[in-house]
C-alpha cells in the first residue's frame, strides 16, 4: 500500500495533529508514524478516532515514502497558510 | 442604529449560556463530535484547515464604532491581531481556540454582535447594500427591514433544520449593490403609486450550480413582507430536497419545479399565513425606523476639499476612485480599500480596525459598513473632512486609491485557511495586484472586477466577476479556471467558461494577457472591460489566453 500517516485537528486547539509511533498525537509531521501496512493502518485508524476526547475528523493521509505530504492540501496542514507567516511554520522555526 | 432591547439583551446571553454549557460539555467528553458539531455550527464556530474559525454577523453591514472596536478586542484577546471580512458582510476570526469561544461570544454580545446563524442549515446573515441610507440612488433605507427580517429568522423555530442554508439580501436602490440576484433571496425596495412594497426575487445562487433569481412578484406591499417571506421559505422548507446536498438549495427547486409552481404554492401557503400575523411585526418595524434616521447632516464649506484636490495628486487619486455621491448636499460616501496591491483581500489588522472605528467617530457619524467587496465603508463624511481624513488613513495603511479597479480582488480564504477549498485563491489575488501595480496600468484599464474563489462553491463570487477565476484541483495540482463577461449588477450575468484551466505559477501571466487583450482591442478608453467583452464576444480574448500563451510559451 501507499504510505499514509494518521491525521486530525485537535480537539481544544483546533490545529493539525498526528499520531507518533508511541501512540501520542503529536504537532509535527516529522514525528508522525508512517504506516506501509493497510490492515494496520485501518485498525490503528479505528482506534485513534475512538479518542473523541483529543481529536476531531481523524483520517488517513498518504505521504511519500520520506514522509513527506503527498498532496498540497496535506502540505498547507502540515505548514500553514501561505500568505501569513502563522501556524506550524513559526512552531517549526521556534 | 438598532440598539439591543432588553428582550434581544437576555435572548443572546441566555443562548451564549447555553452555548458556553455545550462547550463545556464536549470538553468533558459529555458530548460527541457528532452531538457537538450541528450546534457549534449554530453559533458561527467551524473547525477549518489548521484551526477553528469563528464567523461573527454583521447584520447588513452596519457597525457603530463601538462594535468596531470591539472586533478589534477580539482579534487582539484571543486571535493574532486581525480579522477577515467576508463576502457575505461577516467577520472570521481564523484561530480562536475552542475554550475561548464563549468569551468572545459574550464579548460580542456587549455590544451588540453575536455569530448565530452565520453557519448550518438556516437564515444566514441578512445582507444589505453598503450604501444603504447613504446612496442617492435610494427608494428607501432598506437596513430597518433587514433587521425586521434578522429578528424574525433568528431562531425562528420551522426554519433551524432545513434543506440546506439559505440566504436573503436587501437593496433600496435600483442599481444594485447587494447581488440580490445571486440570493436564495433578493429583496429589491420599489415605489408604485407611491406606496412601497417589494420586489421579491427567488431562486439565485452561485456555487456549483450558478442561477440568476427570478422575479416571483414584481410588488408585494410592505406589509405583507414577513408572512410572503415565511411561506417561501415554508414551501422549500417541505419540498426543497434533503436527499441530495447538492441539489437542496431553493435555486434548484425553482429550476426544477419552475417559477409559476412555486408561485402557487407560496401563494397557497401566504394565504394560510398572512391572517397570523396581527401587524406587530409592522409596528416593530416603525419602531425599528426610528433608529435609523438619518444623521443630523451640516452645511459648511467644502474649500478644503476643493484645495487638496488642486494641489495634492494623492489625494487626487484617492477621491476620484473612492468616492461615491452622498444623497445630503456636501457629503460624500467614502469606501476605504483592504485591498492594498499585495496583501490579503479583506484581512484588517486589529490597529486598522480601531483606527477605522476611531476615524468614523471623528469623520463619519459614529458608522461604517462592510461590504460584500470586503472594503470598509464610511457612509456619511463631510467633503471639508476628507482631506484630513485620507492622511489619517494614510498613517495606516488604508489609502489605497483602487475602488472598483482591477486590483480592487474579491477572494475567497481558499485553501489557505478552509477546509473545503480544492485551491489557494488568496495569493493569487496578492500577485494579481501586486502585477498590475508593477505594469502601471490600473488606472489605464479602468473599471473591473475580478472575483476568486478556492472552490465551486464560490464565496469569492468567480460567476459573477467581470473575470472569474476558480481553483481546483486537477489530478493533485492546483488549477484555475478563468471565465469572462460575469456581472452582479442589473439583470445579472454568468460568466463563460474560457476553456482548459491554468497552472497555479500561469495563472497571473494569463490574466495579465487578458488585460493587454482589453487594452489592445477596446475602441477607446470610455469603453469598459466588460463592455468590450460584450460587444467581441469572448473569442478575441480566448485567443489572447491560449494563442499567445503558447507562443509564449514556446520563446
Amino acid at each position: 500500500m501507499k504510505h499514509k500517516v494518521i491525521t486530525a485537528n485537535a480537539l481544544v486547539e483546533g490545529d493539525v495533529i498526528y499520531l507518533s509511533p508511541e501512540g501520542a498525537w503529536v504537532r509535527d509531521l516529522v514525528e508522525a508514524e508512517i504506516f506501509t501496512d493497510e490492515a494496520v493502518a485501518e485498525d490503528m485508524l479505528l482506534t485513534a478516532a475512538a479518542r473523541t476526547g483529543e481529536a476531531v475528523g481523524v483520517y488517513l493521509a498518504e505521504v511519500t515514502p520520506e514522509g513527506a505530504p503527498a498532496h498540497f492540501r496535506e502540505a498547507f496542514r502540515a505548514s500553514g497558510p501561505s500568505n501569513r507567516f502563522h501556524g506550524k511554520q513559526t512552531q517549526r522555526e521556534a | 442604529m438598532y440598539p439591543y432591547t432588553d428582550f434581544d439583551t437576555a435572548f443572546l446571553a441566555e443562548r451564549n449560556a447555553q452555548f458556553r454549557a455545550q462547550v463545556a460539555r464536549r470538553l468533558l467528553g459529555e458530548l460527541t463530535e457528532e452531538e457537538f458539531k450541528p450546534l457549534r455550527l449554530m453559533n458561527g464556530l467551524y473547525l477549518q484547515l489548521h484551526a477553528y474559525m469563528l464567523r461573527v454577523a454583521i447584520p447588513y453591514g452596519t457597525l457603530s464604532s463601538a462594535q468596531m472596536r470591539k472586533l478589534a478586542e477580539l482579534a487582539t484577546r484571543w486571535d493574532k491581531g486581525y480579522g477577515h471580512f467576508t463576502t457575505r458582510q461577516n467577520i472570521q476570526y481564523n484561530w480562536p481556540r475552542l475554550a475561548d469561544v464563549p468569551d468572545m461570544l459574550d464579548a460580542l454580545g456587549e455590544v451588540g454582535l453575536h455569530a448565530i446563524q452565520t453557519s448550518g442549515n438556516t437564515i444566514r446573515n441578512v445582507t444589505a447594500d453598503h450604501f444603504a441610507g447613504a446612496a442617492a440612488d435610494e427608494v428607501a433605507d432598506p437596513r430597518p427591514v433587514a433587521e425586521l427580517i434578522r429578528q424574525w429568522s433568528t431562531d425562528h423555530p420551522e426554519f433551524q433544520f432545513m434543506p440546506r442554508k439559505f440566504k436573503i439580501a436587501i437593496t433600496g436602490s435600483e442599481t444594485d449593490r447587494a447581488v440580490t440576484r445571486a440570493h436564495d433571496i433578493g429583496l429589491q425596495i420599489v415605489r408604485e403609486d407611491g406606496a412601497l412594497g417589494y420586489r421579491v426575487i427567488v431562486g439565485g445562487g452561485l456555487g456549483r450550480t450558478p442561477m440568476i433569481g427570478k422575479v416571483l412578484t414584481e410588488f408585494l406591499p410592505e406589509e405583507d413582507l414577513l408572512p410572503y417571506l415565511e411561506a417561501i421559505v415554508s414551501v422549500w422548507n417541505q419540498i426543497g430536497r434533503r436527499d441530495n446536498k447538492y441539489k437542496s438549495r431553493i435555486k434548484i427547486t425553482v429550476h426544477e419545479l419552475g417559477i409559476d409552481h412555486i408561485r402557487e404554492a407560496v401563494e397557497e401557503r401566504f394565504a394560510q399565513l398572512r391572517p397570523l400575523f396581527s401587524g406587530v411585526d409592522q409596528e416593530l418595524l416603525e419602531s425599528i425606523r426610528a433608529h435609523f434616521a438619518p444623521p443630523a447632516f451640516v452645511q459648511r464649506s467644502t474649500a478644503p476639499f476643493d484645495a487638496a484636490y488642486a494641489a495634492d495628486p494623492a489625494f487626487r487619486a484617492w477621491a476620484d476612485t473612492n468616492l461615491v455621491q452622498h444623497r445630503a448636499e456636501g457629503y460624500a460616501i467614502v469606501t476605504v480599500s483592504l485591498k492594498a496591491h499585495g496583501a490579503t483581500p479583506g484581512d484588517a489588522t486589529s490597529e486598522q480596525i480601531t483606527a477605522l472605528a476611531d476615524l468614523a467617530e471623528t469623520f463619519g457619524h459614529d458608522e461604517l459598513r462592510i461590504s460584500h467587496e470586503q472594503n470598509v465603508i464610511l457612509p456619511h463624511v463631510h467633503r471639508a473632512d476628507l482631506p484630513a481624513l485620507h492622511a489619517a488613513l494614510k498613517e495606516h495603511g488604508l489609502a489605497t486609491a483602487n475602488i472598483g479597479l482591477a486590483s480592487d480582488i474579491i477572494a475567497c480564504p481558499g485553501m489557505d485557511y478552509c477546509a473545503l477549498a480544492t485551491a489557494r485563491s488568496i495569493p493569487v489575488a496578492q500577485q494579481i495586484a501586486t502585477r498590475i501595480e508593477e505594469l502601471r496600468i490600473e488606472q489605464d484599464v479602468g473599471p473591473l472586477k475580478i472575483k476568486i474563489s478556492g472552490c465551486i462553491n464560490a464565496c469569492g463570487h468567480h460567476h459573477v466577476g467581470h473575470i472569474g477565476i476558480l481553483g481546483l484541483d486537477r489530478a493533485g495540482v492546483e488549477n484555475y479556471q478563468i471565465t469572462l463577461g460575469g456581472d452582479h449588477t442589473g439583470a445579472g450575468a454568468i460568466g463563460q467558461r474560457m476553456g482548459p484551466g491554468f497552472a497555479y505559477d500561469e495563472i497571473v501571466p494569463a490574466i495579465e494577457r487578458l488585460l493587454h487583450a482589453y487594452l489592445a482591442l477596446r475602441e477607446d478608453r470610455s469603453e469598459t472591460f466588460l463592455e468590450t467583452v460584450k460587444r467581441l464576444g469572448l473569442a478575441p480574448f480566448k485567443s489572447a489566453l491560449y494563442e499567445e500563451g503558447k507562443a509564449h510559451a514556446a520563446e
